[in-house]
């Protein structure tokens, strides 16, 4: 599994970036869902968001689930285009597949990618 | 067989075919309506008769149905449907009433009605029931709108939260954000219980109640669920029960007795009422005395004593602070209730009792079969069901490779991917239908496939095979939502 040093990993699987603010799904959730088919962000841009708010809703073939924020902050950018092309996150989970940018808040209770990565690990059996 | 396709109905046209020829006209004819307001863009098909009943017969044998083979779909309860059912909901004094005609002139019907009321409450423990709700998650929805109903008769405003197991149904989640409440999720543990010490914490007095499956959708029966209860109760919720495992407690355990205060039964489950196809399902709800008086309304009643010579009249009453109508007119009638009064009847107490020790029992001799195959995530005695893992070590197999595969052996494949705390999920519930001999032979080809997905995992990847279509892309299924064969003038595909 790819899990980039520089990102910020919650347990529910999100990335955060503390560099740029951006949000995104970790390779390991998009590998889980599969394929993914429907993305809506539930959030607007200038939304104060608490840490654990819902901010999208993502479906596979094999399910559907909640994005939840994993820092605080005022939503600074949406990424629209997501809605138009949902399997950029499995392609690009880490890029192109951001999914808001946060500005002005602070990180939840998250681990650096080497935790991550034991994290996953212990799930997957 | 494979890749022979049937035309659709409408590709099978053709303009002037048709299935009556009318007679001429013996009465005064009369002007059309306006130009304006009639249409000539319908692509209505034109065929004989014969050619469209042999269409929708040969679409018919493409289906794979439970009067065809094992369906182990978990948590629907896709058991096999007495055909006496049939011929007691076209009994014409069922089949030719009308849902507005007189009380007083449809007695059988409401007769059946309320004993259904008075069998449900006494299957189930509870205090009463309404027979209205249309389907499972309708009855979820009648439910929560009683606890909601509830507490605000006690101007206990502040309770916004539901707690709900993350082994719980979809639908739960869903019936509660239909009033506006707060989800919470309550973590399972190990042995796929509810987490005491996650209830514990969670346990205010801001909750509306919780809603638990139980056994839930892992086929667990909570070891703990008098603990989930009292916890619960003592910080003033309601338990909502989800009644979609009921085929498992069938005169065994009642819901009322261990505590709950609401459940919806599926009739389109647990009493054979046919499940799938879209419906039509029955989704009745029973409460304790607590929520009595706010049940739906109308309610079926006896309003004049009978006695040795006279029958009763029955006819409708409202409880005191109802929630009102849930549908209009009351349930559905023949489909649902009718089908399962029969199928009680048919059953009595003790046939009740054998459903569910069959059920259980099935589950059970093939869990204990699949088990050292199929990783088991909580491998304990199950209840009606039970959920394996759908993956090997060292394989790229997963489980919707194995559903595939079933497929080639004539197999409904079980649920997928659910419950979700299982990865690769395998969702297998029996029912208590079927015999040893399918039992066995659907296990040997669980175990045929754990086998093939280790020498030639290419037949699980490229599966099914031996069906008339392969397999579907169901990914370009979800992301190019073409729901219709024909665009009417002026719309664009684009």
């Amino acid at each position: 599994m790819n899990a980039p040093e520089n990102l910020k990993y919650a347990k529910s699987d999100e990335w955060f970036d503390p560099a740029t603010g951006a949000v995104g799904i970790s390779d390991y959730a998009q590998n889980q869902l599969s394929d993914i088919v429907f993305v809506e962000i539930l959030v607007e841009e200038g939304e104060e968001l608490t840490v654990g708010k819902p901010i999208a809703s993502v479906e596979s073939v094999k399910a559907s689930s909640e994005i939840y924020a994993p820092a605080s902050g005022r939503v600074s950018a949406v990424n629209k285009g997501l809605s138009e092309k949902p399997e950029t996150l499995n392609s690009d989970p880490y890029g192109e597949g951001w999914m808001i940018k946060l500005e002005g808040g602070a990180a939840g209770d998250l681990m650096d990618a080497g935790g991550y990565e034991t994290y996953c690990e212990g799930r997957a059996h | 067989m494979a890749n022979i396709v049937e035309p659709t109905i409408f590709e099978l046209s053709s303009p002037g075919r048709r299935g009556v020829t009318m007679p001429a006209s013996d009465v005064p004819t009369t002007d059309l309506p306006p130009q304006s307001l009639l249409r000539s863009d319908l692509p209505l098909p034109e065929l004989a008769e014969v050619d469209v009943v042999r269409h929708y017969m040969k679409l018919s044998t493409f289906n794979y149905s439970v009067d065809g083979g094992f369906y182990p779909l978990g948590s629907c309860t896709m058991k096999y449907n007495p055909k006496i059912n049939e011929d007691a909901c076209r009994l014409p004094g069922f089949l030719f009433s009308h849902p507005l005609q007189p009380a007083e002139t449809a007695q059988g019907n409401l007769a059946l009605m309320y004993e259904m009321q008075e069998w449900l409450k006494e299957i189930s423990g509870f205090a009463g029931v309404t027979l209205q709700p249309a389907a499972g998650a309708h009855g979820e929805f009648a439910g929560v709108l009683m606890m909601a109903a509830y507490h605000k008769s006690r101007g206990d405003t502040r309770r916004v939260k539901m707690l709900i197991p993350d082994a719980a149904h979809g639908t739960n989640p869903a019936s509660v954000g239909m009033l506006g409440f707060t989800v919470v999720t309550i973590p399972s543990d190990p042995r796929g219980n509810v987490d005491l010490e996650a209830l514990k914490a969670a346990c205010d007095d801001t909750v509306v109640g919780m809603m638990l499956t139980n056994p839930n959708t892992l086929g667990m029966f909570d070891e703990h669920i008098e603990d989930v209860i009292k916890m619960v109760k003592d910080c003033g919720g309601l338990m909502y029960g989800d009644g979609a495992n009921l085929n498992a407690l069938l005169g065994i355990v009642r819901p009322g007795d261990l505590g709950f205060d609401v459940m919806h039964f599926n009739l389109h489950k647990t009493f054979s009422v046919p499940h799938g196809g879209g419906g039509p399902g029955s989704g009745p709800v029973g409460v304790s005395q607590r929520l009595a008086d706010f049940l739906p309304s109308p309610l079926v009643d006896i309003v004049e004593e009978g006695d040795d010579e006279i029958a009763p009249l029955y006819g409708f009453v409202a409880p005191k602070h109802s929630i009102g109508r849930m549908k209009a007119f009351h349930g559905h009638f023949g489909g649902g209730l009718v089908r399962a009064y029969t199928y009680i009847l048919m059953h009595g107490a003790d046939g009740l009792k054998d459903i569910a020790q069959y059920a259980v029992l099935n589950a059970n001799y093939l869990q204990a079969r699949l088990r050292g195959t199929y990783r088991i995530p909580y491998d304990r005695i199950c209840m009606h069901e039970f959920v394996v893992e759908g993956r090997f070590d060292g394989s790229d197999v997963r489980a919707l490779d194995i559903s595939k595969r079933l497929m080639d052996y004539n197999f409904h494949p079980p649920t997928n991917y659910f419950p979700l705390i299982v990865p690769e999920a395998l969702m297998i519930e029996p029912t208590e239908t079927e015999n040893k001999d399918t039992l066995d032979r659907f296990a040997d080809a669980m175990i045929k496939i754990a086998e093939e997905s280790q020498t030639q995992p290419e037949l699980l990847h490229g599966a099914p095979s031996t069906t008339r279509f392969g397999r579907m892309d169901e990914v370009k299924a979800a992301r190019e939502l073409v729901l219709c064969c024909w665009l009417p003038e002026g719309y664009s595909d684009q």
